[in-house]
């Protein structure tokens, strides 16, 4: 249940609507044990509070990138070509806004309010994708994020249906569904764009040479520098290593790139036998710290536009206390 | 100059081309909303407009006879031979001045549905039906936002009483009499839209009455959307909203 | 000033008629009626409900996850409430 505000520890001398976390050894070991069995823990069970806070950061990280990843789609969505296209990216931007809803309200679950993590997100103290740094230049960037940025997506979501977080893995259950059109329609408007004329097949090799390696970035750091991956992948919370979900992306994308009839930038990009896998280049790892230190072509511009929509809104979100906190005064009354 | 067509067809175009200019200012919101719950509010708006658009579009091209389907029309044509009322596409301002305006366009298209399920043409009163449900959805949602920001806080008041005083000279042309409105009468086509106007305005004043806001007075300003001369802020719109099917002729999206 | 958020809502939908209300999230609104939109806004974009309920998160009253095996372990033998306990003879076994 999503809810943060269950009132149910208050006779144990807990904080209400907090979970019970005072570390114990007896409720460790009962955690443990449901973990093995791949059980679910669920929102007031007891967890211990490292689990605890790297669910809070995983899952708002998670959010953050759904809100900021409006922006760069959003970006084309009064420019779309058609009013069929048009009305296809509105719903797909839209449905990820509802994605970042349902997965803060996940995080809620944990004890921290939504205005807690949006603070974070603004201030820069959260991270999102550092996918969405990247700017859409043309409207076959819409296609391709579709294809490949939402492929990656899902790659990396698909095993967070089963992670050990009741409310999380419900919140991607419900994700997965709705996401596997946003894919589709990606590799849809790619098709008839390839099938177009030389101008619009150009467009499309242009934005997969701009979006191929940070797509590839997305699954994150290798595994040997992975900080947080020992512990997530203990708890239940992360079930398949950023590696090996890369592999299987490269591997699912070369084909789908031969049927559309583009190249992907990778000039070290071969069919191993032996693995029978891709084989491909190395990644500008520079590039991607970079990113995500702030230095990425768009982050400031990401950033400012959720402060502004956030700061220019604050004066609705009062008025509609303020309306509620005069009818209940006038019910009072009457 | 304004092109001149058959009225029947410049009556189905007012309707298209208002909805398709309503639901790509209210677009431009996603993404920037006051509060996540709302972005997605606004983006099923715009949709239910854009869907509506499409259909209205697709029966003015038949109508027309011309080949040009849903997006010949939308991406193909000039701000002139646009019809929609100038209210729509003002720029959207604060969001006190978006939910006004969805309050007093979708007031008003509920009352043009509820006309349009008797239209001589069959197409037209199947649109009007299933548009009338998602309209009534707009106008609850719209007026529940009004009352809550005019009545809520002094500034949100204040906001709602600059949007009201903006907008409101602009629903005069809603209601003005014209040539197409008598012959789209005449023939059981649609109502004539000076027609609708008891009953709008017995939907949108209560609701601005509970917001606590005062409706300025008639004036003598006019805009002519509708008969295709408009403010400055479509040409804008339209160059931003065409600009792919226009810089790449012939091309499938 | 403290700024106060707008409260949370469990939301739950009915997917058809028939069937039960089931929890499937949360909306935060200023009041009931727009707690009621915006959960039609967010959670039936796909046709999902017919139905659908807010509750105020902190009006619900939830048991305590310490007391499962108090509240919840009795119920464990008691087999003979399940009718698969029953060996009944092949003739009246639709029963």
């Amino acid at each position: 249940m999503y809810t943060q505000a269950m009132d149910i520890a208050a006779a144990k001398g807990e904080k209400p609507g907090k979970p019970t976390r005072l570390e114990n050894p007896e409720y460790q070991a009962q955690f443990d044990d449901k973990v093995d069995r791949g059980d679910f823990i669920e929102a007031k069970d007891w967890m211990p509070e490292a689990y605890r806070r790297t669910l809070v950061r995983q899952i708002s990280q998670h959010a953050h990138s759904e809100i900021v990843g409006m922006l760069p789609e959003g970006n084309w969505i009064t420019r779309a070509p058609s009013l069929k296209r048009k009305s296809i990216l509105l719903a797909k931007v839209q449905d990820e806004g509802g994605h970042g809803l349902y997965l803060y309200a996940a995080a809620e679950t944990l004890g921290v309010s939504r205005d807690e993590l949006v603070e974070a997100l603004h201030s820069g103290k959260a991270k999102y994708s550092s996918i969405f740094n990247y700017p859409t230049l043309t409207w076959a960037d819409i296609g391709v994020i579709g294809w490949l940025v939402d492929g990656a997506a899902i790659m990396n979501q698909i095993p967070l249906c089963r992670c050990s977080y009741g409310p999380y893995a419900r919140a991607m259950l419900r994700i997965c569904k709705e996401e596997s059109f946003h894919q589709r329609q990606g590799y849809d408007l790619l098709l008839t764009m390839m099938q177009g004329t030389p101008a619009q097949r150009d467009m499309v090799q242009d934005a997969v040479n701009r979006w191929w390696w940070p797509s590839l970035m997305m699954f994150g750091p290798h595994d040997a520098q992975s900080q947080n991956s020992a512990d997530s992948m203990r708890w239940g919370i992360k079930r398949i290593s950023n590696d090996e979900l890369r592999q299987k992306f490269v591997d699912a994308t070369v084909p789908q790139a031969q049927v559309l009839g583009v190249g992907l930038p990778d000039p070290h990009l071969k069919w191993n036998e032996q693995r029978g896998h891709w084989d491909f280049g190395a990644i500008d790892w520079d590039e991607f710290w970079n990113v995500v230190a702030g230095h990425g072509p768009c982050n400031r511009e990401r950033l400012q536009a959720r402060v502004s929509a956030w700061e220019e809104g604050a004066w609705v979100r009062e008025a509609a206390l303020a309306h509620a906190d005069k009818r209940a005064a006038r019910a009072r009354a009457a | 100059m304004a092109e001149t067509r058959e009225p029947r067809l410049e009556y189905v175009l007012r309707l298209g081309d208002s909805a398709l200019v309503l639901g790509q200012r209210l677009s431009e919101w996603c993404g920037h909303a006051p509060v996540l719950e709302e972005e997605l509010a606004l983006a099923n708006t715009a949709l239910d407009l854009l869907g509506q658009a499409r259909l209205l579009l697709t029966r003015a091209g038949q109508m027309e006879g011309a080949g040009r389907d849903e997006d010949a029309l939308a991406f193909l044509r000039d701000p002139q031979a646009f019809r929609n009322v100038t209210l729509v596409e003002l720029p959207n301002g604060d969001f006190a001045r978006t939910v006004l305006r969805n309050l007093l366009f979708c007031a008003f298209q509920e009352q043009l549905w509820a006309g349009l399920r008797a239209s001589s043409d069959a197409e037209l009163a199947a649109i009007a039906a299933k548009s009338a449900k998602e309209t009534r959805y707009h106008v609850e949602h719209a007026a529940d936002w009004c009352v809550r920001l005019g009545d809520g806080t002094d500034e949100s008041h204040q906001r709602m009483q600059e949007a009201l005083d903006t907008l409101w000279p602009y629903t005069a042309e809603l209601f003005t009499a014209d040539a197409v409105d008598e012959a789209a009468a005449a023939t059981g086509f649609g109502p004539a839209w000076a027609s609708l106007e008891a009953g709008w305005q017995k939907l949108v004043r209560p609701v601005l009455e509970e917001a606590t806001l005062a409706v300025p007075a008639p004036t003598a300003f006019r805009s002519t959307g509708k008969g295709g001369v408009h403010s400055e802020h479509l040409g804008h719109l339209l160059a931003l909203m065409q600009t792919l099917p226009r810089s790449h002729p012939g091309a499938r999206w | 000033m403290e700024r106060r958020q707008w409260p949370l809502w469990e939301v739950f939908i009915r997917s058809r008629n028939g069937l039960d209300h089931k929890h499937c999230g949360s909306v935060h609104a200023p009041d009931a009626k727009l707690a009621l939109q915006m959960a039609r806004d967010v959670y039936t974009r796909r046709q999902e409900g017919v139905s659908l309920w807010v509750v105020r998160s902190d009006q619900i009253v939830a048991s305590d996850p310490q007391a499962k095996p108090e509240l919840f372990d009795p119920a464990a033998d008691k087999i003979y409430r399940h009718p698969t306990f029953y060996q009944l003879p092949d003739a009246v076994d639709h029963m």
